[in-house]
């Protein structure tokens, strides 16, 4: 299982007055504390970064894989300051991974970035009008991004899909076919597509402690449907262990008494 | 159509360790396929076969066996230069019977000066060998460390009893070490990682899943030796990629097949044949099933796997 680490994020207080001061350091050890704790990727999300967000960007990628030997994943909506974060972006541990592309032409260009820099890339099955409503639509949407990617010299290996995980609380149904988007996005290569989901939007709206519960089984649920990589909190020791205990139902693992401290 | 070989690749790749004093190095593991699969993918070095010799004369070894030794065995130092000189060994393995309070009780001190002895007198890597009592081997292996170090050798066993003060020495004196648990491979895994545990680095590890002889559980240690490999290449799980040991003549040079003479079993063949065959096979098939280390006793088998080596390799 990939965890994609979502600490860093603009959203977060202490994050943005980092940012904002050029403060290396709070970045630096959130960084550190989520790489030591298992993430495969550190998530950089600096939002729309509409005001010198190429500077921005530079200086994040910059100074998290001066202390961080892992590949990042650039989470902005903002191209150029997306380009700016690629072109500094050390592959020595793996490729950079662009959070996002959609069926919406104002992410297409995304496409184009991932074929220049040969970075993988997080495709969301959502087009430019309202959300897709089942497993086929979103079948239906990732099958003409994986077609533009192929024009584009995006190679499928390179690509995570994501369902588009929605709230419990106030569309329930959802996550069911998202579940099932997740096994049959697989279906529509050989070898199967990567999937990627945003864990947490399973709890958004619920009260606060039930929201690791939440995540957790739904993890479990996506897992067994095939999932390969989930944004997610490293940090959270409940969650990780629950991904390394279903790792073992999966085969994926082998057990042994100390297999949580792996 | 023309045939294309179907290929498997890995995203594991067994630890290399290497063993003995500089310029007389042997390195083990480092492939990043299963046994021999060169044409899918890195096999860098060829497994070592190391002969086995004791602290004292083996009246326990078939006479097959035991014949070969009769002018050296009463010595450590001179059977292990004849290993050396006139058999060509690669390496040694010394085992230290005579520490077992059962076979003669010597002490780790008297254990420590053998070691010192045979070290002296060979230029080829050396392999420690408690005998194999949780308690004794705790201190018997904590001198031989002591008396080989600088040496780079391979100590063993530590196990699930005394891995404790055995992993402290081999770390104080720099030597790598044997981890071995009873055919399972997830104790074989939990001991892994309890050593690492104690800041051993896992790139010194060797691991010893125990072996069996032919016709008498080969295929359980066959098994666990090849889940072991598919678990560190497939599965890319650290804990699981130490070289393997096979401690071959031990389990082969005690069953009956090894013992009984073709006078008292005529259907089986002739003793010397037999038994020679009886190590060859258990040998081969452990390092067909991931072996990078062997031990053994007969110089018709060793000569017979290092043949099937060339061959492989």
């Amino acid at each position: 299982m990939i965890i994609i680490g979502e600490k860093i994020s603009v959203i977060a207080k202490k994050v943005r007055e980092a940012m904002d001061a050029r403060d290396p350091k709070p970045i630096q050890d959130l960084a550190m504390e989520q790489w030591k704790a298992g993430a495969h990727f550190i998530d950089v999300n600096i939002g729309p970064a509409e005001d010198k967000g190429e500077d921005l960007m530079k200086w994040m990628v910059e100074i998290i894989q001066e202390k961080v030997q892992a590949p990042l994943c650039l989470d902005t909506t903002n191209a150029s300051a997306l380009e700016a974060g690629l072109k500094v972006h050390n592959n020595e541990w793996g490729k950079a991974l662009i959070n996002s592309t959609s069926n919406d032409p104002e992410r297409f260009g995304m496409l184009e970035l991932a074929a220049k820099y040969e970075s993988e890339i997080i495709a969301l099955t959502v087009g430019k009008g309202g959300l897709p409503a089942d497993s086929e639509e979103r079948c239906g949407i990732a099958a003409e991004i994986m077609g533009r990617a192929m024009e584009f010299g995006v190679p499928l290996e390179n690509i995570y899909l994501d369902p588009l995980i929605l709230q419990v609380c106030t569309t329930q149904d959802q996550a069911m076919h998202s579940m099932k988007a997740i096994q049959d996005f697989q279906d529509l290569n050989d070898p199967p597509m990567k999937t990627v989901v945003g864990l947490s939007n399973i709890s958004n709206g619920v009260p606060r402690n039930m929201r690791s519960l939440i995540d957790k089984t739904y993890l479990v649920l996506l897992m067994y449907a095939g999932l390969t990589a989930a944004i997610a909190n490293p940090l959270d020791k409940d969650l990780v262990d629950v991904m390394k205990t279903t790792d073992l139902f999966l085969n994926k693992s082998l057990y042994a008494d100390s297999y949580l401290d792996m | 159509m023309s045939f294309v070989v179907p290929k498997e690749s890995f995203g594991g790749k067994v630890l290399a360790v290497d063993f003995g004093k500089e310029g007389s190095k042997l390195t083990i593991g480092g492939e990043t396929t299963l046994p021999f699969l060169a044409f899918e993918g890195e096999v860098p070095n060829r497994p070592v076969v190391a002969y086995e010799i004791q602290d004292c004369a083996p009246e326990d070894w078939p006479e097959t066996v035991q014949s070969i030794y009769k002018d050296v065995s009463g010595d450590p130092v001179s059977w292990a230069k004849y290993c050396q000189e006139t058999l060509g060994a690669k390496a040694i393995a010394l085992r230290l019977v005579s520490t077992h309070p059962d076979r003669g009780d010597r002490s780790a001190e008297a254990a420590a000066q053998t070691i010192k002895d045979v070290l002296a007198a060979i230029n080829i890597p050396l392999i420690i060998l408690g005998s194999n009592h949780i308690e004794k081997d705790a201190t018997v292996l904590v001198a031989a460390a002591e008396a080989a170090s600088g040496y780079n050798c391979i100590i063993g066993k530590a196990q699930e009893g005394n891995y404790k003060t055995i992993v402290a020495a081999a770390l104080a004196h720099n030597h790598k070490l044997i981890a071995m648990s009873e055919l399972d491979i997830n104790l074989a895994k939990q001991l892994n990682i309890l050593i690492t545990q104690m800041g051993f680095d896992k790139e010194k590890l060797i691991t010893d899943p125990m072996c069996s002889a032919l016709g008498y559980g080969l295929e359980y240690t066959y098994s666990v030796m090849e889940r072991i490999r598919l678990a560190g290449l497939a599965q890319n799980d650290p804990t699981m990629q130490p070289p393997i040991v096979g401690d071959v003549g031990m389990y082969v040079w005690k069953v009956k097949e090894t013992v009984a003479s073709g006078n008292d079993v005529p259907e089986w063949g002739e003793l010397e044949e037999r038994s020679i065959s009886w190590e060859t096979v258990t040998a081969t098939s452990m390092m067909l099933s991931g072996s990078n280390l062997l031990i053994m006793r007969h110089p018709r088998a060793v000569e017979n796997v290092e043949k099937t080596i060339d061959e492989l390799m």
